[in-house]
Parts: structure tokens; sequence; C-alpha cells
């Protein structure tokens, strides 16, 4: 029998969400299990199979002095490592510390702070090991993860899109939110790869995917002054699951 | 019942409209046109004329879009939706291919069906009526046909509405793609709304439009009732406030191609794709494949895609289209010049979806001046 992939999934600052997707894909999920050995998977099980591992999952940004160490050493065991969520990918909403000072959090937090030990900012795996690919979103899209591991699998490149999510309101049929009503809307700006679930459902899009390429942050801003927004409205606007994000940062910045 | 002919012109009430509806329903037809639906007008299939929305107008502006109750009980009071007609045509998500590997090792390709219902178009407009004879253009007269659009364009009534009202978006006079139809239907009518009477003078534009118009109890039209609704399209068109000055204009684009113009839109254009994906010319599509788990079935789809995207300029090496302004320039430069020279007709009829739609109210018809050197008068 030849050896199948072996499949890690990693844990850092995250809520788990992004790996529940992974344990979502439900129906695919024992194909799945047929076409990869899972060596490393805590959330799913507890056996636990030495590395190096063919492809690592990465869920979680680093936020600790261990995990700095720790993700390191993931990248040294694995062949392709690709971050799953806004949290790996552009350091989470946890990076929302990160504009201002953490060790004013602390005591507010946690009965003995001394026992705390954490960095200054919550970062993306990026910014520590280099990383093959980046599933954004927060959580993931089950469908784009399947996609990814099923590309990996057929030796294929992934076809994950870097257009916004207007593309797929207008595939849809959804009526534009920030033109019909004056919601604003990071949808022009967003990763497409929800599906355009918000919008969907008359909400505008709260940018969970994060910036997509060339996301002209400032002009949509520009605009949602027209609109009634306040400096700090827009940097609310800015400062959620992807603040850290390049885009999304200096945007949010400029504002403050 | 007279026998009538092209381009004959008779009166019908209003009540009469769900008399041509259970017609065309008899003859086979589903109806589609407007309704309204999260706050839009969403071409939709139609139940009856009540489905209509009726005694509502639109107040379209660059970058914004809002329906309004009218003071009357006009059925066609209002202009243009986010949609387009091409939508029925030219599906937005369609399933072309699937295939599937055999036992024996080989593979087993099946194309997908594309029989669709004969759709009765209610309500499309004059400048509609051009967007879809750019599209027959692109999709059913050149080198390759297009068999999905063909089908569906094969066996359908359309009925045009001229407008009588114009939206503060619209340029089509301009154009001269309207307010009024010239030609691409069965029947049009015009919406007149006196103290008494609610009526619609109706030009017959086919010999499928007369066989219909036959069987409803219509009048002929009378001179003074033909004189208020050319005058009402006429105001349509005089109200207008944009304007596309089509002078010069491949030249105009091909000489400019480093005008600071571009620069200056660049830095408003979101990149988003809105502008091309309301567009009702804009054809532009992508293909992509999905494969199960275990490599045994696969399909083949064809989306939606616009030149707005980086991956849409990549090709081998890289994506040729890097900054944002070249990515805008791309898209008008080709709608408004290179059209003309790969169809022989300008991508635009004036129906401002593209502006009305862009979340950051960008303009063509200011763009232009501004490149042509002008300041725009509004």
């Amino acid at each position: 029998m030849s050896a199948l992939p072996k499949l890690a999934v990693w844990k850092f600052a995250s809520c788990d969400g992004c790996q529940l997707s992974l344990l979502d894909l439900e129906d695919h999920l024992l194909a799945l299990a047929g076409k990869v050995t899972i060596a490393y998977f805590l959330e799913a099980s507890s056996t636990v199979l030495p590395g190096p591992y063919d492809v690592s999952l990465v869920e979680g940004s680093i936020t600790t002095p261990e995990d700095a160490h720790r993700i390191k050493q993931v990248r040294r065991q694995s062949r392709l490592v690709a971050t799953i969520g806004a949290c790996a990918t552009a350091g989470g909403i946890q990076a929302l510390r990160n504009f201002t000072d953490v060790r004013d959090y602390i005591p507010v937090v946690y009965a003995h702070p001394e026992y705390i030990k954490t960095l200054d900012k919550s970062t993306p795996i990026s910014d520590h090991i280099p990383v093959d690919f980046q599933l954004p979103g927060c959580p993931i899209n089950k469908n784009q993860l399947l996609e990814f591991i099923k590309a990996l699998l057929q030796g294929r490149t992934p076809r994950l899109a870097d257009e916004s999510v207007c593309l797929a309101c207008k595939i849809k049929g959804n009526i534009c939110v920030m033109v019909a009503e004056g919601v604003p809307c990071l949808g022009p700006v967003t990763h497409a790869g929800c599906g355009a679930l918000c919008p969907t459902y008359h909400r505008g899009c709260y940018g969970c995917y994060g910036p997509k390429e060339a996301a002209n942050t400032a002009s949509l801003s520009a605009r949602c002054r027209h609109l009634g927004l306040s400096d700090q409205d827009i940097v609310r606007l800015f400062r959620t699951f992807n603040a850290y994000a390049e885009p999304f940062r200096q945007e949010s910045l400029a504002h403050e | 019942m007279s026998n009538l002919h092209m381009g004959d012109e008779v009166v019908l009430t209003a009540a009469d409209l769900a008399t041509l509806y259970d017609i065309l329903m008899q003859q086979g037809f589903q109806a589609v046109g407007p309704t309204i639906q999260d706050g839009g007008l969403v071409l939709d299939v139609l139940g009856g004329p009540a489905d209509l929305p009726q005694g509502w107008t639109s107040e379209a502006e660059a970058g914004s879009f809002r329906l309004a109750p009218r003071t009357d009980a006009a059925f066609f009071g209002y202009n243009l939706g986010m949609e387009s007609w091409k939508k029925f045509f030219y599906p937005p998500r369609l399933a072309l291919l699937q295939v599937q590997s055999r036992d024996d090792g080989g593979l087993h390709f099946q194309a997908c069906s594309q029989e669709a219902l004969p759709l009765a178009l209610i309500g499309v407009r004059a400048c509609e009526l051009a967007a879809l004879a750019v599209q027959d253009r692109i999709f059913l007269e050149g080198p390759y046909q297009d068999p999905v659009y063909a089908e569906r364009r094969r066996a359908h009534f359309i009925i045009a509405v001229n407008c009588t009202e114009a939206d503060a978006a619209c340029f089509c006079a301009s154009l001269g793609t309207g307010p009024g139809v010239t030609a691409g239907f069965d029947l049009a009518l015009t919406e007149i709304i006196n103290d008494r009477e609610h009526l619609f003078l109706v030009t017959v534009g086919s010999s499928q439009g007369a066989a219909v118009m036959a069987n409803l109890p219509h009048r002929p039209a009378w001179e003074e009732l033909r004189q208020q609704a050319r005058d009402l399209v006429r105001q349509a068109a005089r109200s207008q406030s944009r304007a596309l000055s089509t002078a010069d204009l491949p030249r105009l684009l091909y000489d400019n191609y480093s005008h600071p113009q571009w620069d200056d839109v660049g830095a408003r254009c979101l990149n988003c794709g809105n502008c091309a994906l309301v567009c009702p010319t804009c054809f532009c599509h992508r293909l992509e494949d999905a494969i199960d788990l275990e490599g045994r079935e696969a399909e083949r789809w064809r989306l939606w895609d616009v030149c707005h995207t980086l991956q849409f300029s990549y090709i081998h090496g890289g994506c040729i289209r890097v900054s944002p302004k070249s990515r805008y320039r791309q898209w008008l430069t080709h709608k408004l010049a290179a059209w003309i020279d790969q169809f022989g007709t300008l991508g635009c009829v004036g129906c401002g979806r593209c502006l009305v739609w862009c979340p950051v109210a960008i303009d063509l018809t200011a763009e232009i001046p501004a490149i042509r050197g002008q300041q725009v008068k509004m």
C-alpha cells in the first residue's frame, strides 16, 4: 500500500471555528479520510503520529513567545503550510489589541497578571514563517477548504478567487445594499469566498475574508463619509476580524 | 377583429393588460418582468400584471438607487433596476458539461441540457433592446455562435415600453438608443394616464405581436393620443441631464492612454467589477471545473467574470493589468472604443447602470469629458 499524504492541523490563538469547518465537511470527511492520513488533529483525534507532514493546516495567530517558537517547529516538519482563517492569515479579532497597549488589559482580565506571558501584538503566521497558501475567512468556507485539499491531492492549482465579494453578489442577483439602501458595505474591498453571505441577508459585508488584492479602502471610506459615517464609524468598520491586515489597518489608522 | 400589421397603432385599457398576460400564458410563454424585491427592481417570473411595480417610481443617481411611491397607478412608472435582461439569455452561472470516468478507464462526456422555457419579456426599455442587439452581435453574429445564447434567444415575445420619464442616470437620448423604442419588439406600449382613463398606446412590431393583439379587445388609436405619446417620449429625452458625446470616441481613448484622468479615476475605482456586472452588454465569463475528491466526476461551469480583477489578465508568467487604473481603463476603452473595432457597434447603450451601481459613484459621462479636457456641466 502506498503511503497516503500526511495531514496535520495545528492550533494557535484562535476559537477553533476553522478546525470545525474541517469536521463540518461531513459527507466528504470519510472520503477525505481515505485519501490522507490525519496525522495530527487534536480537535478530532488524540492519536498523534510523528512528523514530517506533507500538509500542515495552521489555525490561529501568534500571541505568545511559546507559540512564536512552536510555529517554527511546525514549518520545519511540514512540506506545505497553509493558514486557515482570519487569525492565522491576518492576526484575527485578537489583533485589536495591537492598536493599544496589551499591558493595560492584563490586570483587568486576569486575577493573577504575574502568570501571564504574552507578546505585544497578535500577528499572522506569515510574519513568522514562510507560508505556502492562505485561506482567508472568519471562519473559512468549508467548500474552499475542500477545494484546496482536493487540488493538493490532484496535483493542480487550487481555484481560490481573488475578486471582491461584489462578483458573488451580482451572480446571485442580490440588490446592492450600499447603492439601494445606503448601508456601508466592505464587499467591494473584501476577498471573495463566503458566497456574499451577509449581503444576501441585507447586511453590509463585515469583511470577514479580509482585504482583496488592490483593496481601495480610501475610496470606499470617502464614500462612507458621504453616506454619513463618522471617522469613528469608519475605524470600527475596518477594525474587526481582519483589523491587522495591512490595507484595513492603514485605513482605520487614517481615521483615528 | 381587424387584421393588424407591423407598425399599426392601437389602444388598450389598463385592464386589458391581464388579458394580454393570459394570452401569452396560453401560448406557452413564461412571463418575466420587473418586480419589487429587497428594495430594488428584480426581473423575475410574473404571476400576472399585479406583480409589476404598479404605483412605484425609481430615483437613480450615481451611486444611489431608491424606489418611491407614485401619485398615480402607472404599471411602468419607473426606469431601470440593477439587473438587465441579459441574465435570461446569458445566465450568470451555468453548468455546461459533466464528465465521468468509466470503469474501463475511459471518460464519458455529457453536455448539460440547455433547454429553456420560451419567455415573454414584459417591460423592456429602448436602451435594453439596444443592449440585446449588441449581445446578439457578440454571441450570434461573429464567427463563433454561442449555442446557449442562441437557444434561449430563439423563441420569445418582447413587450417593450416607451420611457415617458427619465432617471437622472439616463443618457440614452445622446446615444440614439432611446427613450422611444424603434425595433426589436413584438409589441411596444406607451402608458398614458389621463384624468379619466389609464391607457396603453400599442405599436405592433411583428407578425407574432399582431397575432396576439388580434385576440385582444383593442381600439384604433386616435391622433390626439398618438401626439400625447410622442410628446411624453420627447419630454423623457429632453429631461435627460446626462449625455455621452461619441464624437471621435475611439480616437480620443486610443490617443489618451496616459491621460492624467486615468490616475484620477484609478484612485477612486474599487476594482470591484460592479459596472461590468450590471452592464447589459458586458459578456466576459470564465470557465471553472469542479472535480470530486475521488477524481471520478467533474463538472464545467460558466460564470460571469469581469476585467477588473487581477486574475482576469493572467497569462503565463503573470498578470498584464496590475494597476487598478489600467483595469478601469481597459473596461472603458473596450466599451467605448475597441468594441466598435471588434463588433461594429458601441458597447454602451446609455442605460446608466454602471454609474448607478458603482459603490463610489464613478460616472463615465463625467470621465469622458474630463479626458476630453472639458468641464462637466451638471
